[in-house]
């Protein structure tokens, strides 16, 4: 049914008349239901139906947007207006969002179809996304196996082909790794490129809201609806947004860092990687080999910061403003922490403590400064590598996708399954998924692509040309 | 460094959540793992280094002081556990023997 290759082909399809956007909401519908098992969804909009007609004749009118029809799952960690917000939390499962997040709002003018708000791993804080009040997701390609997280509702979403596109967001590799462990296209883009405002905030400086995608052209289109300055985020950076060329004219020079190409590395997973880089010097890519140095220092510089962020931002779920409130207490100061008690899950309660004690009197300089001076390290290793190659090219995890309840029972164990993907969200650059094979158990394997600030062009037509000429249409 | 049963009751206090015995034990445990993995940040010398809170490091953001408007009264109250026509409404702060 959804036999086509991306939005924009839908779009002419539509028009044409070769496809009723109403019976193609209705076969996405369907597959979800038909695949509940996955648990991608916390809640299905059936009501989007209602907006064929008006976008369906805006098509065949020309005077459609740019995603019109286009049908898009969102994290349920950003507000979509009049629609429940629950982070897959307890404490926020009878909230209502009062309105629409910016990227929400930009879809919606570019006449996209809202189908509904998908599972994450709570507050999204997990790599798995077996932390959720909804219940744990389950990977399409093998469902005993995670589909990674914290984004994993929406990566599977797309993966299974419950809908055409998804949002999710990225604050130390949300989005990248579940789309390397479902085998589809995702793409974090550039700190302060798409607005903050609507999204629940996790960790402020680190969080990125960004795409999945079932190919490279629908990841542009889609980042490039939803970039832009936006005065309700004051991070949010005040450049001009460009439209994306993806076609490609000028061979990239291409970095490889050789702190990421370790023993640790699953050996298909190397393989294959290996395999890609050698078609890519086969079709005349400049490739060398690079050092950032600081790598190692990553994961401990990223779990002092990000807790430390989340327990001050968390801190407004006191049981005065957002629905939840315990039922019993004695006074105020029971009032909050029953409220808290009750509706937090156990690896939030694990954040919040960890990030309490690296701010608290004493503990300051030695964990929440010191941090912030190994971000500036990792921030240079990757201004003084760009200054040398256009392009980083690593794998976005060091392993496939592992088993329900392996990692589960050691958080420590589940932070470092972040290695590769938390540094550029410390330093702040772009970066993207590209689905790039298989291991011997069938299982995805992806290449993660680094680019400078503001260089997602770059990334895009390099993933372009990879999924173009080098990549097969199996390994997809 | 490494925290006791106690720190962590005191961190539980600060963060407002209240914690099972077996909460704290399993806490302090994970808490200790991690802290002593995080120890490795010690290995660099950062002595001149400026700490980076921000990744892309912007100038303040600063708009004209007029009234736009924002969101309504009613939809700011929408969500409230408890409220009266105007306001969130919370226990009694102030005890009556104090």
């Amino acid at each position: 049914m959804a036999d086509y290759s991306s939005i924009q082909e839908k779009i002419l399809n539509i028009r044409s008349g070769e496809i009723k956007l109403k019976e193609n909401i209705l076969y996405f519908l369907n597959q979800i239901e038909r695949n509940k098992d996955l648990n991608a969804f916390n809640f299905v909009f059936a009501d989007c139906l209602d907006q064929s007609e008006m976008i369906e004749n805006k098509i065949r009118e020309g005077k459609n947007g740019k995603l019109a029809g286009a049908v898009i799952a969102v994290k349920d960690v950003i507000a979509v207006k009049d629609k429940p917000l629950t982070c897959s939390s307890e404490i926020l499962s009878k909230y209502t969002s009062i309105y629409n997040a910016t990227v929400v709002e930009k879809l919606i003018q570019e006449d996209a179809i809202i189908i509904g708000k998908t599972n994450c791993d709570e507050f999204a804080m997990g790599s798995s996304n077996e932390n959720s009040a909804f219940g744990r997701v389950l990977n399409p390609v093998n469902k005993e196996f995670v589909p990674g997280g914290s984004s994993g509702g929406s990566a599977v979403a797309v993966a299974a082909n419950l809908c055409d596109a998804a949002l999710g967001s990225d604050t130390g590799g949300s989005i990248r790794q579940p789309a390397s462990f479902c085998g589809i296209f995702g793409l974090k883009p550039t700190y302060g490129k798409v607005s903050r405002y609507g999204l629940t905030a996790f960790a402020s400086s680190f969080d990125s809201i960004g795409a999945f995608s079932k190919c490279t052209s629908d990841l542009a289109l889609i980042t490039e609806v939803i970039s832009g300055h936006d005065i309700k985020d004051s991070t949010s950076a005040n450049i001009v947004n460009q439209l994306f060329d993806l076609s490609f004219s000028n061979k990239l020079k291409i970095g490889l860092p050789k702190e990421y190409f370790s023993d640790d590395i699953d050996k298909d997973v190397m393989e294959t990687i290996q395999a890609k880089i050698q078609e890519l010097k086969a079709n005349g890519f400049e490739i060398i080999e690079i050092s950032l140095p600081h790598t190692e220092y990553a994961i401990a510089a990223y779990y002092i910061l990000t807790t430390a962020e989340a327990s001050a931002n968390l801190a407004r779920f006191d049981g005065v403003r957002y629905t939840r409130r315990a039922k019993e207490f004695h006074d105020l100061e029971e009032m909050y922490s029953r409220t808290r008690s009750e509706g937090f899950g156990d690896e939030v309660k694990r954040r919040i403590m960890l990030g309490t004690y690296v701010l608290s009197s004493g503990y300051y300089d030695a964990y929440y400064k010191k941090a912030q001076k190994v971000r500036r390290l990792i921030q240079n290793d990757f201004m003084n590598a760009f200054a040398e190659v256009d392009l980083i090219l690593t794998p976005t995890s060091p392993f496939t996708a592992f088993k329900l309840g392996e990692k589960s029972s050691n958080p420590l164990q589940m932070y470092l399954s972040d290695i590769y993907t938390t540094s550029a969200n410390l330093a702040g650059i772009p970066g993207m998924n590209i689905p790039v094979g298989k291991d011997s158990s069938g299982l995805p394997i992806g290449l993660q692509a680094l680019a400078n600030q503001f260089e997602e062009e770059r990334i895009l037509q390099f993933s372009n040309y990879l999924e173009q000429n080098i990549l097969k249409r199996t390994e997809l | 460094m490494s925290v006791s049963r106690e720190e962590v009751k005191k961190i539980a206090k600060l963060a407002k959540l209240d914690l099972a015995e077996d909460k704290i034990e399993e806490y302090t445990l994970q808490l200790n793992q991690i802290l002593e993995y995080v120890e490795k940040l010690n290995e660099l010398d950062t002595e001149n280094v400026e700490p980076l809170s921000h990744p892309v490091e912007n100038i303040n953001v600063f708009r004209e002081d007029i009234i736009e408007e924002s969101v309504s009264r009613e939809d700011a109250l929408k969500n409230a556990p408890s409220r009266t026509e105007e306001f969130f409404k919370v226990p009694k702060i102030i005890k009556s023997d104090q």
